[in-house]
């Protein structure tokens, strides 16, 4: 943890579909090489937070932002979204390796999007990100099967050595967990452990208690507004908003 | 007996009728084609000349030109209505999807005869005082593209078909990518990919068997269809290299000949094309709705 400066921020953001007012002046700093953890409750607007940080809102028909959303100090919306995505991966709710692909081919899809041929040194990474995704040891032996025979969890992680192919700064997690089972989702919280040394992580959760174990820094959301912001042991011992303290002792969402 | 009972009975006694037609014409065919088999046996689908003064009959030059003028037909109609269902699913704007759906689908809705009709007197007359002499002189070399420009003949009955089979291609590969999941989508852009990209990664591949059942669906209509064709195709049981050449279809020779067809022998050798054409049609269409319906069975994500 060498660099805690800003990666990321927002400032007065604004996100709507339609005529719906989804996000309502956020601004929020995302420091570099933590966890940070979104909480609040379904609709509070934390997935649509993260999907306008890597311009992934803006390609639901209907939907557009307002605001600015900096990296690195440089507005996104002046930037290619095709190449903001590449700096700014993103792992979704429900794990959605190619279906039609093998393993090692989900892995290195999107080093083929950028041109890379040569099959060596697409193996080298694959094998490199499936370390990380903490996955190499479970399919070293089957990469060419097809990704979609792995479990949930283990194509989850197959989804984040996706991710992590592409060599991003900013990893957006939204819900990784939702749709896993406690042993797979508790892989998922230690490997967010580990990729916090390389990587700036955001991670949406509806579930309190990972919120507390994963992250260094906790945003509480609620009704499309950022209600409160800090390190996370502050705010779930000491919140200073009382919505805050209402949501994480349960009274509500 | 009750109200419940009598409408089961009934409605499966209506449904039974598909079952005893479908039989019914596959047996009559059969038997009405039996002379021919008994005397052509094997021979008769591989048999090049049609004679039927001589008492010659072999489909081979019908089955052919079925064949070609459908893959013909295929090989424009495919990249075209792919095209428009790409479009009409990614690309295209809310308000405008329905228009251009629904004119798509009315393509569908022209009666063959009308596409005939507008080959004769439009497509024609452009095949052989533009096109056709375009390429006899620059590409004549190409055995394709030799011979006199009749306009009639294979390229006109291509493209009368490309145009006839482009709605079902369109409208089928239009429900197949609606049925491609967002979160695919989502997984390629999420990685950098462009549009072209995502299509090329996620979606396509994602739909391909119900794309491919698309196509054969595409073809099953065109190896069958017979009216535009018969006007256009110039009738004639020649197998020619050359697209610009006259030739005729299996159904084209059975609708030009069954009025005149005097002898028993020749009557059965049309049956007897008839019933190629039939176990063709049916193969493909048995093939196609298996792979529309194998997208359904795609492996998920849990």
């Amino acid at each position: 943890m060498d660099d805690h400066g800003q990666k990321l921020s927002t400032q007065h953001l604004q996100a709507w579909f339609g005529a719906h007012l989804a996000l309502k002046e956020v601004s929020i700093d995302i420091p570099g090489n933590r966890v940070t953890a979104i909480i609040g409750p379904s609709g509070c607007g934390k997935s649509t937070l993260i999907r306008c940080m890597n311009r992934m809102h803006e390609t639901i028909p209907s939907a557009r932002a307002a605001g600015a959303v900096l990296l690195d100090g440089r507005s996104i919306y002046q930037q290619d979204p095709v190449q903001l995505r590449r700096q700014v991966g993103m792992i979704f709710q429900k794990p959605n390796p190619f279906p039609t692909m093998s393993i090692i081919d989900n892995v290195t899809a999107g080093l083929r999007l950028n041109g890379l041929r040569d099959r060596r040194r697409l193996e080298e990474i694959a094998a490199q990100c499936l370390q990380k995704a903490a996955l190499w040891e479970e399919v070293k032996d089957k990469l060419r099967y097809p990704g979609a025979g792995l479990s949930g969890g283990q194509q989850q992680r197959l989804c984040i050595a996706r991710a992590l192919a592409v060599n991003p700064e900013v990893l957006l997690m939204d819900e990784p967990c939702s749709a896993l089972d406690p042993i797979s989702t508790s892989k998922i919280e230690e490997l967010i452990h580990e990729l916090r040394a390389h990587y700036t992580i955001v991670l949406v959760t509806h579930n309190m208690q990972q919120a507390a174990r994963a992250s260094d820094q906790t945003a509480f959301m609620y009704m499309g507004r950022l209600v409160e912001c800090g390190e996370t042991r502050q705010v779930f011992t000491t919140p200073k908003a009382q919505q805050t303290e209402d949501y994480i002792t349960g009274r509500f969402g | 007996m009750s109200a419940d009972r009598i409408l089961k009975w009934v409605t499966a006694s209506f449904a039974m009728i598909v079952v005893v037609l479908l039989c019914g014409i596959g047996i009559m065919l059969l038997v009405k084609s039996w002379p021919a088999i008994h005397t052509f046996t094997w021979h008769f689908p591989l048999t090049r000349l049609w004679d039927p003064v001589q008492g010659a009959f072999g489909a081979l030059p019908f089955i052919y030109g079925t064949v070609v003028s459908s893959l013909l037909a295929l090989m424009m109609a495919l990249p075209l209505g792919l095209g428009i269902a790409i479009f009409l699913v990614e690309l295209c704007p809310d308000r405008l999807k329905g228009t251009i759906a629904f004119l798509v689908e009315l393509l569908a809705a022209i009666p063959s005869v009308i596409y005939g009709l507008w080959g004769i007197f439009f497509l024609v007359p452009w095949l052989r005082e533009t096109i056709e002499p375009w390429c006899i002189e620059h590409l004549g070399v190409v055995p394709l593209f030799e011979g006199p420009p009749y306009g009639i003949g294979m390229c006109a009955a291509g493209l009368v078909l490309a145009i006839m089979i482009l709605p079902i291609i369109a409208s089928i590969s239009r429900d197949v990518l609606e049925t491609v999941p967002n979160d695919q989508r989502e997984a390629a852009l999420a990685l950098g990919a462009t549009r072209w990209e995502m299509i090329r990664t996620a979606v396509l591949p994602y739909g391909r068997s119900g794309l491919f059942g698309a196509c054969f669906l595409g073809l099953g209509r065109a190896l069958g269809e017979t009216m535009a064709v018969t006007m256009v195709i110039g009738n004639r049981p020649e197998i020619s290299t050359s697209l610009f050449h006259p030739a005729a279809t299996m159904a084209s020779v059975v609708a030009n000949e069954f009025t005149e067809a005097t002898g028993e022998l020749y009557l059965s050798a049309l049956f007897g094309i008839g019933l190629v054409l039939l176990s063709i049609t049916f193969l493909v269409n048995l093939g196609a709705r298996w792979l529309v319906l194998s997208i359904g069975r795609l492996p998920q994500g849990t």
